[in-house]
């Protein structure tokens, strides 16, 4: 049965007519065409599909669709500045080469801003344990890290 | 005057896309009429196909075609073919069955694929394919390499389950050898088969152009030349010129990506049948079961040394599981990457190594990152570290008794190393790591009830396969050069060609240094193009470290060839003979004078050719090379590896990395360590957590991330690096290459570690808390 899936994202409204068994991910990748958003899982384990749904990092590929009805979704297209000035943890990634493929990358940084709100100035084990559900299989994590502690300094607790 | 760019540690051109997430992977690319393809797998690892019916799945809603093995072998689509053949000890061929990409009447692995089904949505094309109901016969299947020969077969050419027996070195000297060593150390191994799982999973989206005949394949590989190659000629009989293949940005690799898979076949085949584009991408499940696996060697080693210490010769047997097929490169690896580096850094005059490659009721199992090197690395230092502990003479002395010091260097197992400095690798990791500190730290550990443990491994390894006439006489059927090419376009901005691939080694920063300091121009007027087969001239891709020793190179030559024309070019506009033209940092100087020209100004006269010797040198400024290595280049390290094991529970963590390697020149020395930094990873991930494991008929038990653990971040530590620089002596950039040195010493050195902090003489990989654990008691 399809139906009217509503919500806001990237601070567009958005709507599509979608299955009941349409998963997030799969109205953000293949709807709306948003394919920074990524799925390198079927376990809910790898954390390549996280994005922020009201302010808190999700798993849109754990979640359906009509779950985050009128919700407030943030992608990894909607971080940077309009005119393309990175976020400062995006910055922070680029800085401390926290990236290879790129392919979790923006699940990282989807889990990294919701961290570093609440964590202005990281130890490197409270890192480490934040990025329990994202795998990166190329960087060893160690650029990951120095790269969130780099990006929560930078945002200081905000957004 | 530019900054040097070469050894600097410049940010990436390609963070930009990948950090706001407009990367383009395989998967991102949706055509107009795109259709979607799921694939039937066999449940079993070893059965008889006997019906198949579709016709449920051909009825469903929104399904286009369903295909069987029959349709391919009706279609003529041939096999799978391997790259490498494999002459054993008798000088007979490898036995190199069928590999169809859709079942022939048996299945022979769980994940074989039966049947395909097209959709017009993903959802369809996955509810159908459970429609489609297969019978099978099922019969007994083997999974283990040591049960292998005696197991039912797998294929009519093979009744004993053996693909070859091969042997490499001098039997009777190492024999003789062992006769009279003061001392044997003998150990029993199984290097521990893995599942690669790139995070970015396979993909492949073909389309077909009817008023064209030609064809265009997305897909995540590692060598889109290569795989046009082999899909063209071996499989589906196309002329290369009507099929385009593009690697677009690739989610990783490590080996898993080299290889042309069915997948990419069948939907490259169905493409044209249908006149749609037809997408496949992996659920990781299936990546799981069908993207080739590495490692699985069970091994015997022995080495003998003089009651010094210094070794005397070392005998090895090994049985490589190759699993139910061969894969693109499979036969190579436990052989031709495998024993021929099992000198190590080690004078060693003596070696002799025989493996049995065999068949079993696995995936296919072929090079994943090291790819037969951490293999050769286990066997000698694990064996090294044990001879050392048993002669009670310390492990890096031991070590130090025995390394090269004198180059070019003929091991005795085929292989010459051009250079290298052991021992300021070692050096400087035991410094860096604080060795002399290491007592205290133990204690210090002790009284929190940890057990310390210190091990070190001692790597060497070869990259850059080569030349190809020598790999082609061991049996290549590939050549194994790179190709580039360098467009300089009229105002004098530059376009690189590569036929490398980046699959995240940052191709497009490294190798636009590489160039903009060598025609002295700012980086940014140097872009780097690759994965395209429409677009480069061709290549062979990226593996076995060898993308800047090889591709590099290839462009190093193209640059020399523009500087070689600008100064015809630069001459002419400046009335001055071409041997007094000098080219320095972007500017063309008749030699001793201030007549100059600047690059741009050379490559606007090249194409804007008004003043311009047209009589004698054509217009443009456009050139490309091909270039095939002399020699592998032989990067070397040095680790130094510190554990901690929980006495009670056994949780072992590794507390202290610290990593020396020598990859000749550096040309980016943050990419480089982030390379050191994944390679270590998994390196540590063989070591203590990755278990790939099938039950006795086949089933794999480790068929998702709740069951193979690969390495978080909690797992592993900061990791302390260094370089030394001993520059490879066959090629203008003196690289020796870094991208899988992590993952070929660290297992040795985590085991080292640990077996050090336990006291034990041996323990399998990996070290799980419940494998320590359960050793801990066994020793009470």
């Amino acid at each position: 049965m399809s139906l009217k899936v509503s919500m806001k994202v990237n601070g567009k409204p958005s709507s599509a007519e979608i299955e009941e068994r349409t998963l997030l991910v799969t109205f953000i990748r293949e709807q709306l065409r948003l394919t920074g958003t990524h799925v390198g899982c079927d376990t809910a384990q790898c954390g390549a599909c996280t994005v922020l749904m009201n302010g808190k990092a999700v798993k849109s590929c754990s979640i359906v669709a009509m779950q985050a009805e009128g919700a407030d979704i943030l992608t990894i297209e909607g971080v940077a500045k309009p005119d393309g000035t990175l976020h400062p943890m995006q910055a922070a990634f680029k800085e401390n080469h926290g990236l290879q493929c790129g392919f979790c990358t923006p699940g990282m940084v989807m889990n990294a801003l919701d961290f570093a709100k609440s964590h202005p100035n990281p130890t490197e084990e409270q890192v480490r344990e934040a990025l329990e559900g994202n795998l990166c299989r190329c960087t060893g994590y160690h650029n990951i890290v120095k790269s969130i502690m780099a990006g929560a300094k930078a945002m200081g607790g905000k957004l | 005057m530019n900054a040097p760019l070469i050894g600097a540690r410049v940010q990436r051109k390609e963070d930009a896309r990948f950090l706001t997430g407009v990367g383009q992977y395989t998967d991102d690319v949706t055509f107009p009429q795109q259709s979607y393809a799921a694939f039937v797998r066999s449940p079993h690892a070893h059965a008889m196909l006997k019906k198949i019916s579709i016709d449920k799945a051909k009825a469903a809603k929104g399904v286009l075609a369903v295909y069987t093995g029959k349709d391919l072998a009706d279609a003529k689509v041939g096999g799978l073919p391997c790259g490498w053949l494999i002459t054993d000890v008798k000088g007979q061929p490898m036995k190199e069955p069928p590999y169809p990409s859709l079942a022939q009447g048996k299945v022979r692995h769980v994940g074989e694929r039966v049947a395909v089904v097209i959709a017009e949505t993903l959802d369809q094309a996955q509810d159908a394919a459970a429609l489609v109901e297969v019978d099978y016969d099922v019969l007994p299947a083997v999974v283990d390499a040591a049960k292998a020969r005696s197991a039912k077969p797998i294929h009519e050419i093979a009744p004993d389950n053996t693909c070859y027996v091969w042997a490499i070195g001098d039997k009777a000297a190492t024999d003789a050898a062992f006769a009279k060593a003061a001392h044997v150390t003998k150990l029993d191994f199984i290097n521990n088969r893995l599942i690669p799982n790139a995070i970015e999973p396979r993909s492949a989206n073909a389309s077909y152009s009817r008023a064209e005949d030609a064809y265009t394949l997305y897909v995540a590989s590692q060598n889109p030349h290569v795989e046009r190659l082999l899909m063209t000629a071996f499989v589906l009989g196309l002329p290369e010129h009507k099929v385009r293949v593009v690697a677009p940005d690739v989610g990783g690799g490590f080996g898993s990506k080299i290889y042309l898979y069915a997948e990419d076949v069948v939907v490259t085949w169905a493409a044209r049948q249908l006149n749609r584009p037809v997408k496949w991408t992996a659920e990781r499940s299936e990546s799981f079961v069908s993207d080739a696996h590495g490692r699985d060697h069970v091994t015997t080693a022995e080495l003998a040394l003089d009651k010094d210490g210094k070794f005397l010769a070392m005998r090895v047997h090994t049985t490589a599981n190759l699993g139910a097929y061969l894969s693109t490169f499979a036969s190579c690896i436990p052989t031709i990457l495998y024993a021929t580096l099992l000198a190590g850094q080690y004078t060693t005059p003596a070696i002799y190594c025989e493996v049995t490659a065999v068949f079993t009721n696995t995936t296919p199992v072929d090079a994943y990152r090291g790819a037969g090197r951490p293999e050769a690395t286990y066997v000698v230092e694990r064996l090294v570290e044990t001879a050392a502990r048993e002669m009670k003479i310390d492990p890096a002395e031991i070590r130090r008794r025995n390394f090269i010091r004198k180059f070019p260097y003929q091991t005795p197992v085929a292989l010459q190393y051009d250079t290298g400095d052991y021992e300021a690798t070692l050096d400087a990791a035991m410094k860096m790591a604080d060795v002399k500190g290491f007592e205290s730290r133990k204690q210090q550990s002790l009284r929190n009830g940890k057990l310390r443990g210190l091990g070190y491994a001692c790597y060497i390894e070869a990259c850059g396969i080569a030349p190809s006439n020598v790999a082609g006489s061991l049996g290549a059927r590939a050549g194994l050069f790179e190709a580039g090419e360098i467009r300089v376009h009229p105002t004098g901005s530059v376009t690189v060609f590569t036929g490398s691939h980046s699959h995240g080694q940052g191709h497009e920063t490294t190798f636009a240094q590489v160039v903009a300091q060598r025609l002295g121009l700012p980086i940014e007027k140097v872009d780097i193009v690759h994965g395209d087969t429409s677009k480069v001239l061709f290549g062979m891709g990226t593996y076995g470290s060898r993308s800047i020793a090889v591709g590099g190179t290839a462009i190093v030559k193209a640059l020399d060839k523009i500087i070689a024309k600008g100064k015809k070019i630069a001459a002419h506009l400046l009335e001055a003979s071409e041997a007094d033209i000098e080219y320095d940092d972007g500017v063309f100087k008749v030699a001793g004078t201030d007549k100059q020209k600047a690059f741009a100004e050379v490559a606007f006269a090249a194409y804007v050719p008004h003043n311009y010797p047209l009589d004698k040198l054509e217009p443009g400024l456009n050139e490309n090379a091909f270039y095939d290595p002399t020699n592998f280049t032989f990067p070397a390290g040095s680790y130094v590896c510190e554990v901690e094991v929980d006495k009670e529970t056994g949780v072992t963590q590794v507390v202290a990395f610290t990593a020396v390697d020598d990859f000749g020149k550096v040309i980016n020395p943050m990419i480089v360590e982030g390379q050191v930094h994944g390679g270590l990873t998994q390196g540590i991930g063989q070591a203590l957590t990755e278990s790939c494991r099938y039950d006795a008929s086949g089933q794999l038990l480790s068929g998702s991330f709740s069951d193979y653990a690969i390495p978080r971040a909690s797992d592993v530590p900061l990791y302390k690096l260094d370089t030394r620089e001993t520059p490879c002596t066959h090629n203008p950039l003196g690289v020796k290459g870094c991208g899988e040195a992590g993952a070929i010493g660290a297992p040795a050195a985590v085991m080292n570690a640990i077996t050090d902090a336990l006291g034990t003489r041996d323990l399998p990989m990996p070290a799980t808390a419940s494998t320590v654990w359960q050793a801990m008691q066994k020793a009470a």
